[in-house]
């Protein structure tokens, strides 16, 4: 029998302030809000992005437009796996031409959520910038892909997980690394 | 199959003798002699006598089915008299009516005459049933008169009905001077229009054009009222539906020139079996519902129905594999005969062993006018060994018939023809 | 999904068809973007073997199957060369022979899509087959009133015209019996098939009572072939009591939804004013046309099925 091991590396403050942190960067980098726009990507993207939002209204004044995509159509392994999508589903309703896209998610770990990310969003427009935003970064990128603005870097070994937990999904804050002992 | 020829002396040794003419079971031994039978009961062997272990078998007469299709002249891709032949034996039949749907129809005594002279070098006797019209087409009759000197046993438009109704009664009539029955496929052409199977719920669900049982029984129904008034003698073909039997069972009452066949299809499938767009289903009349299928079985139980005709009608497999509207109607039926029919009627609604053989031997003859006292000694040996309980499943494999359009392989059956003995050759498995 | 081919709606299970029209509001969205493209069935190709004319149905799988990626090929036989049935098994074994993934299939002879599958291993739609079944189109159907009203489950259904002619008919009484929604049919006796209450749906002459009773029409075509048949004995007898025309809906005083599958005869079945009205959702049962074929392609062109998860 395999008992996972549980390890809490965030609590709800820890993982406030890594957020209040990012909302800074991102408008220390852009030099200010303007022609910002947030996309999360479902599922745990669109929480993380609507706490950006209301930040980043709490200091700079204004409120950016927000958006969410949720990849299933454009993942990279659909010849080997069937997904379906999420009831809620890609809500794009503001052009995104010559904006500057903030990519919100929860872990960054190969890269290839990120890429169908940015595949998705060439459907739209074409943005002036995209920058990634991401809660943790695990490591273990199986593609070129790079985050701009990262929460805390997890390293992660073979066999661990990170399970990001959010209020409003699972009614509370919390990053787990788990392990499977073999 | 294995088909040679009788030694000089041939010993039936330990079965049982199922006689339908005396309705009697015995159990006997039967020595052939010559090709002929020569003693029932002690039987003495010789060292070059060849014996037939029959034990747990059943000898009885050949069977005979008086509705074939042996598609010769015309159709000889399909099935010739020799295939067709081998088929019957398969079957445990050693005698066989031919309908005249060939090309050409078998409509004059020429050809009546090329029937028979072509049968003769076929291992089972091969009886002409003639053309009702010329050509089929109903409008002239034909030479019945010359045509029954040359060897007809019947008339029939089978394939087709004769829809002129005074043609029917002109053919009723005109038979009646020489006893033989008329054979007409009931069916009404308009009513049924392009349907190709029952109309019921199965069609309504598979979105089918189809016909109603009434497209039978309604001309069944004429086809009784003329031999009423004309006083002549009628065989009912392949009947199909409750409704069909109800007219016959009454009119049976006071007529006893009506007779009636039913084929091992309608008695073993339902119209639910077509689910699967299966063209071997694709039959005319068309395969009806369950409380048709049991009416049938009461009709056979209750002798509405005297005998069983397989309506042989083979096909190619180019003909059959297309989409279920282009598929021709038919199917082969007589190496299945035996093995479906007695599953039906003996093994799963207790008819009689001897009752079912009298519907495929005495019953059939007697309507034809064939001789049936064929344990008589000195009788030329037209016998039928069978298993009646043997369980198995009908194969490719059984099928000797030129075409292989049969919906029952990989269905069970029950009861098996082991030997048939007939014309001074044996054939067996 | 439990069956690999799309036959028919007959015994489908209620679940594939929820998960079909869940899938098809997603596609929905796609056809929204401005670049509307996913690379989901990229590399696979479909044969659209078209036995019949069908110039909408077979534009819509086209856009569907273009939306996806996928690779298109068109094949149109025309009837008259279709002889005794060698045509079609031989175009099926050329088509296994180019090594295809799918076939949709329109084919005048019910049981013909059936027929194809003992011949090709690939998977196959069926777009139509004679007077049987036409599950894409039910589908679409069931997915236009399930985003009008948002269940289907005791939604009150009538299909009026031609019924003992219509796969759209047949398919949708399946399809909406499988959903729990009920069904009424309405027409001329002699075009309604015999045993229908079999299927569990009532049958009723008087549209005037049906339209009380529905919360959705679905208007079939009455094809102007059947007239002189014997069937029908004119437009103007068929339109008088049964065409849904503008003065017949001014007299009832409600909320309808009116479905065509097209093409429509206007000013028989159909008035124009009622087509065009603000009731019609004859043109979103168009865009959910492609939507919900590119659902049911993705579907069944996809791997096993997992929750959705990025």
């Amino acid at each position: 029998m395999v008992s996972p091991k549980i390890k809490n590396i965030m609590n709800t403050e820890a993982i406030d302030r890594s957020i209040i942190r990012l909302a800074h960067e991102i408008l220390e980098r852009n030099h200010g809000a303007e022609k910002l726009m947030l996309v999360g990507i479902l599922s745990r993207g669109e929480p993380l992005a609507v706490r950006l939002q209301s930040l980043i209204k709490k200091i700079s004044g204004t409120k950016t437009p927000i958006g969410f995509l949720d990849i299933t159509f454009h993942r990279d392994d659909f010849r080997d796996r069937l997904v379906v999508p999420q009831v809620k589903g890609t809500d794009i309703n503001e052009p995104i031409d010559d904006k500057i896209i903030i990519l919100v998610d929860d872990v960054l770990f190969t890269g290839r959520t990120i890429r169908a990310a940015m595949d998705e969003l060439n459907a739209f427009g074409r943005p002036q910038k995209i920058q990634l935003a991401v809660l943790v970064d695990r490591g273990h990128r199986e593609i070129p892909i790079k985050a701009d603005f990262i929460g805390k870097n997890i390293p992660t070994h073979e066999g661990e997980h990170i399970k990001v937990l959010l209020k409003e999904i699972d009614d509370k804050d919390s990053v787990l690394l788990t392990q499977s002992r073999d | 199959m294995n088909f040679s020829k009788l030694k000089k002396q041939v010993i039936l040794k330990g079965g049982q003798i199922l006689d339908p003419l005396t309705k009697t079971i015995v159990k006997r031994d039967l020595l052939i002699e010559d090709e002929k039978i020569k003693a029932i009961g002690k039987v003495k062997t010789t060292k070059s006598a060849q014996i037939i272990d029959c034990k747990n078998l059943i000898i009885t007469h050949g069977f005979c089915d008086i509705h074939v299709h042996f598609r010769e002249p015309g159709r000889e891709d399909k099935e010739t008299l020799e295939t067709g032949s081998m088929a019957a034996l398969a079957g445990g039949f050693t005698r066989v009516c031919v309908m005249p749907n060939t090309d050409p129809p078998i409509d004059s005594p020429e050809v009546i005459r090329y029937i028979i002279d072509r049968s003769e070098e076929c291992p089972i006797y091969i009886h002409p049933i003639g053309a009702i019209t010329k050509g089929q087409d109903g409008g002239e009759l034909t030479e019945m008169g010359a045509m029954l000197a040359e060897g007809a046993v019947a008339f029939s438009d089978d394939g087709l009905p004769v829809t002129d109704s005074s043609m029917m009664r002109n053919a009723l009539d005109y038979a009646t001077m020489f006893d033989i029955p008329i054979i007409n496929h009931a069916e009404d052409l308009c009513l049924k229009k392009d349907g190709v199977m029952h109309e019921g719920i199965i069609s309504t669900n598979l979105g089918l054009p189809s016909s109603p049982d009434i497209t039978e029984s309604n001309m069944v129904h004429r086809d009784l009222s003329l031999t009423e008034l004309t006083g002549g003698r009628l065989h009912v073909p392949h009947v199909s539906s409750a409704k069909s039997l109800e007219h016959i069972r009454s009119s049976k009452k006071s007529n006893k020139k009506v007779t009636a066949e039913v084929t091992p299809h309608h008695l073993f499938f339902t119209d639910n079996d077509l689910q699967n767009f299966d063209t071997n289903l694709k039959v005319a009349p068309p395969i009806r519902t369950k409380s048709d299928k049991k009416a049938l079985i009461k009709g056979v139980k209750d002798g509405t129905l005297d005998c069983i005709a397989t309506d042989h009608a083979p096909h190619t497999i180019e003909e059959k594999e297309g989409t279920f509207d282009l598929a021709p109607f038919g199917m082969i039926g007589l190496e299945s005969c035996f093995g479906a029919v007695n599953k039906v009627l003996v093994k799963e609604n207790n008819f009689k062993l001897l009752s079912l053989i009298e519907m495929l031997t005495t019953k059939p003859r007697k309507i034809m006018g064939f001789n049936n006292n064929l344990l008589e000694i000195g009788t030329s040996a037209e016998l039928t060994i069978l298993d009646p309980k043997e369980e198995w499943i009908f194969s490719k494999q059984d099928i000797q018939s030129k075409s292989k359009n049969s919906p029952f392989v990989g269905k069970n059956m029950y009861g098996r023809v082991k030997f048939t003995i007939n014309k001074g050759h044996i054939s067996s498995k | 999904m439990k069956h690999r081919h799309l036959l028919g709606l007959k015994d489908y299970p209620a679940e594939d068809i929820k998960s079909i029209i869940d899938t098809a509001f997603s596609f929905k969205e796609v056809l929204e973007r401005p670049i509307k493209k996913v690379p989901s069935l990229n590399g696979k190709t479909i044969v659209n073997l078209f036995f019949e004319n069908s110039t909408r149905t077979r534009i819509s799988f086209e856009l569907a199957q273009k939306r996806l990626s996928a690779d298109t090929v068109n094949f149109s036989a025309s009837t008259s060369s279709l002889k005794k049935g060698e045509t079609f098994k031989d175009t099926a074994q050329n088509l296994e022979a180019m090594k295809i993934d799918a076939v949709v299939m329109r084919h005048p002879t019910p049981g013909a899509p059936l027929h194809l599958t003992k011949h090709i291993d690939a998977i196959i739609i069926n777009a139509g087959d004679g007077t049987h079944e036409h599950p894409t189109q039910a589908i679409l159907d069931m997915t236009s009133l399930y985003e009008k009203f948002g269940f289907l489950k005791g939604l009150k259904i009538a299909i009026i015209g031609d019924i003992s002619h219509s796969r759209v008919a047949l398919s949708n009484i399946y399809g909406l019996k499988i959903m729990g929604a009920e069904v009424t049919l309405c027409g001329p006796s002699t075009l309604i098939p015999p045993f229908v209450e079999d299927l569990g749906v009532d049958v009723n002459y008087n549209v005037d009572e049906v339209i009380e009773w529905a919360d959705a029409l679905n208007v079939l075509r009455i094809q102007r072939e059947r007239m002189g048949g014997g069937l029908l004995p004119s437009i103007r007898e068929y339109r008088n009591l049964f065409g849904i025309t503008t003065e017949r809906l001014s007299r009832h005083k409600k909320e309808l939804v009116i479905m065509h599958p097209g093409p429509m005869n206007r000013g028989v079945e159909i008035d124009s004013a009622v087509a065009d009205s603000d009731q019609a959702i004859i043109l979103e049962q168009v865009l959910n046309g492609v939507a919900s074929r590119m659902a049911i392609l993705y579907l069944l062109l996809g791997g096993k099925l997992e929750e959705g998860k990025n």
